[in-house]
């Protein structure tokens, strides 16, 4: 449905996208990931036909963007990031404007009122657009990429600035839209992404940094299952003996819960079952364990990992795990040292931080 | 372009824009028709002829939002995302201009009917500068269609807008300011108003039709390479 080559887009000295490819096939629901300032608007821009591009090759059902835009543009539907709207005009008016347009041929009332149930805003047809509220504006947006029946939807950041209700009945429209076309969502709010996409496309800096299912990236990008324990007693001689047991790779404190429990997690080398061993260590002991999972990467901790410039993962324990206080901290760091001394775990993130704020 | 044009048209009047365009274009054209009647001299032509000054401060304050407006709003990305050629995009909004400014000088039919009444005033003389006059528009509404096109600022355009219809319309004022010949002569060529007085003396001179539409088609075009060279920027 969707053929993307090499796509690259410069802007001055900026190379804003840089050498993308992908292939979406009809039926799909992809989302674009990345971080404010990644790409992702300016590749929607692109395949839409709103802006050019430098190098490469685009194509909607077979039709080049270059060669005949018209024909590509019939086929798709496009909200971007500011939904366009003429706060001047009513909502019907404005849906009437947009099916002139975009030069449907399919009834005219039936098929507005059909789109304005579906995105239910038959309630506010006769209301002009500068009176709606937020929701109902993106709701208004979304009404206008449907008209004509286009066969790909491309919704940039359809839900930003929503309240939670209103995010929860877009999602849900999206995955009720996602049945019949082939959609293309962008987001920076990983949860909205997991919820409705069967596939994720990561971008940075212009970059595909990876593309596979939600599933997928977090089971390659967590390699063996570490674990999280929580465990009442001296964290320090904690440590040292879950460190002790055979198939651990490296042990980590992570710092006070539950008054003296401290939580800790357990990376085990990949090849061994370690709970079972884990527990009956402590038994012997007697340090109570109080809690055990498996830490699996979120998306969050994912999108935090591939995008992180630095390469180093450490931002993965960022999001999941509040930070300790400086005296663990501290004996977090020797324990690292001692295990395995290459990689700074618990970093000071901030600087970091910034300059993602900075590129954005 | 039909979808456009009737957008841009019910736009004018949405807003206090259109209505006070026109409310500007009837009260002074009244004015100088009344001021004509009052001296018993039945000539369509002066009211024509004095209306330039209006239609200087008026045409720019017309196109003003076409494109700008789109931009600022951000519906451009709808409009340049539908299945919809620049160049009708730009017609649309061109012609939905030029029909409040005709709508402007509609005030002109009624005083023409009723100088029939008291003169035998030519129809042919009153259609020749209608003629004239819609001309000229077409020629500063085109370059206030570019002018908005460049910037997001109505108020910039309009302001540009009427800088730059002063220097057309009074060129011939400018003209003889000038010493060096040349100069002069190609500043004269260029002045809006000469040309349009030779339509209200009544003379029909292909030249200066050929002039205004060229101007007219320059700048449609201009405006269309401005929106085309945004989406390779």
């Amino acid at each position: 449905m969707i053929e993307v080559s090499h796509l690259s887009k410069r802007y001055g000295t900026h190379l804003a996208v840089d050498d993308v490819s992908f292939s979406i096939e009809k039926g799909e629901v992809v989302g674009f990931l990345g971080p404010n300032g990644a790409g992702k608007s300016t590749i929607m821009n692109i395949l839409t036909g709103y802006l050019s591009f430098t190098t490469g090759s685009v194509q909607i059902d077979g039709f080049d963007v270059i060669e005949s835009p018209e024909q590509a543009k019939r086929r798709i539907g496009y909200l971007p990031e500011l939904p366009p709207l003429y706060p001047d005009m009513t909502v019907k008016e404005y849906l009437s404007f947009v099916y002139d347009l975009k030069k449907v041929r399919l009834p005219r009332k039936p098929h507005l009122e059909e789109i304005c149930r579906l995105v239910k805003i038959d309630d506010v047809a006769g209301r002009l657009i500068k009176n709606l509220s937020k929701g109902y504006r993106q709701r208004v947006g979304i009404a206008q990429t449907l008209i004509g029946n286009p066969d790909v939807l491309i919704l940039d950041e359809p839900t930003v600035g929503l309240d939670p209700k209103q995010i929860i009945e877009i999602r849900s429209l999206i995955s009720r839209l996602g049945k019949n076309h082939t959609v293309i969502l962008s987001s920076h709010i990983l949860s909205e992404v997991q919820a409705v996409c069967e596939r994720v496309i990561v971008i940075n800096r212009g970059v595909i940094v990876a593309d596979d299912t939600p599933d997928n990236l977090s089971k390659n990008l967590s390699g063996d299952h570490s674990l999280v324990a929580r465990i009442a007693g001296p964290a320090r001689e904690i440590t040292r003996l879950l460190a002790s047991i055979r198939g651990v790779s490296r042990v980590t404190c992570l710092g006070k819960k539950e008054g003296e429990s401290n939580d800790f997690l357990i990376e085990p080398d990949g090849q061994t079952d370690v709970r079972r061993a884990v527990f009956e260590r402590l038994s012997d002991r007697n340090w109570p364990l109080l809690m055990l999972q498996t830490n699996e990467l979120s998306l969050e901790q994912i999108f935090l990992r591939l995008t992180d410039d630095t390469g180093d993962g450490a931002a993965l324990f960022r999001k999941s795990q509040p930070a300790p206080d400086e005296s663990v901290r501290a004996q977090a760091a020797a324990v690292v040292t001692e295990t395995r001394g290459d990689e700074p775990i618990l970093p000071d993130d901030a600087p970091d931080a910034e300059q993602k704020e900075r590129d954005a | 372009m039909s979808a456009i044009f009737k957008r841009e048209l019910r736009a004018y009047f949405t807003s206090p824009l259109g209505y006070l365009v026109l409310a500007f274009f009837f009260f002074f054209s009244g004015l100088y028709f009344n001021l004509l009647f009052s001296n018993n001299y039945a000539m369509i032509s002066v009211v024509f002829s004095s209306m330039l000054i209006v239609v200087m401060f008026l045409v720019p304050i017309l196109t003003m939002r076409l494109f700008s407006d789109e931009r600022r709003q951000k519906t451009d990305q709808a409009l340049f995302t539908a299945p919809v050629r620049l160049r009708s995009v730009v017609l649309g909004k061109f012609w939905a201009a030029m029909a409040l400014f005709g709508l402007g000088f509609s005030a002109t039919l009624i005083f023409q009917v009723v100088l029939t009444f008291y003169s035998d005033a030519s129809w042919l003389l009153y259609l020749n500068n209608l003629l004239g006059i819609g001309l000229l528009g077409s020629s500063l509404i085109a370059i206030g269609i570019f002018l908005s096109s460049l910037t997001e600022s109505p108020a910039l355009a309009a302001i540009l807008g009427i800088l730059v219809s002063f220097l057309l319309i009074l060129a011939d004022g400018l003209a003889s300011m000038i010493s060096v010949s040349w100069l002069r002569t190609f500043v004269e060529q260029i002045s809006f108003s000469a040309r349009f007085n030779t339509f209200t003396t009544g003379v029909f001179d292909v030249s200066n039709v050929v002039y205004f539409l060229s101007i007219t088609a320059v700048f449609l075009f201009l405006t269309v390479r401005t929106l085309e060279k945004k989406r390779w920027a």
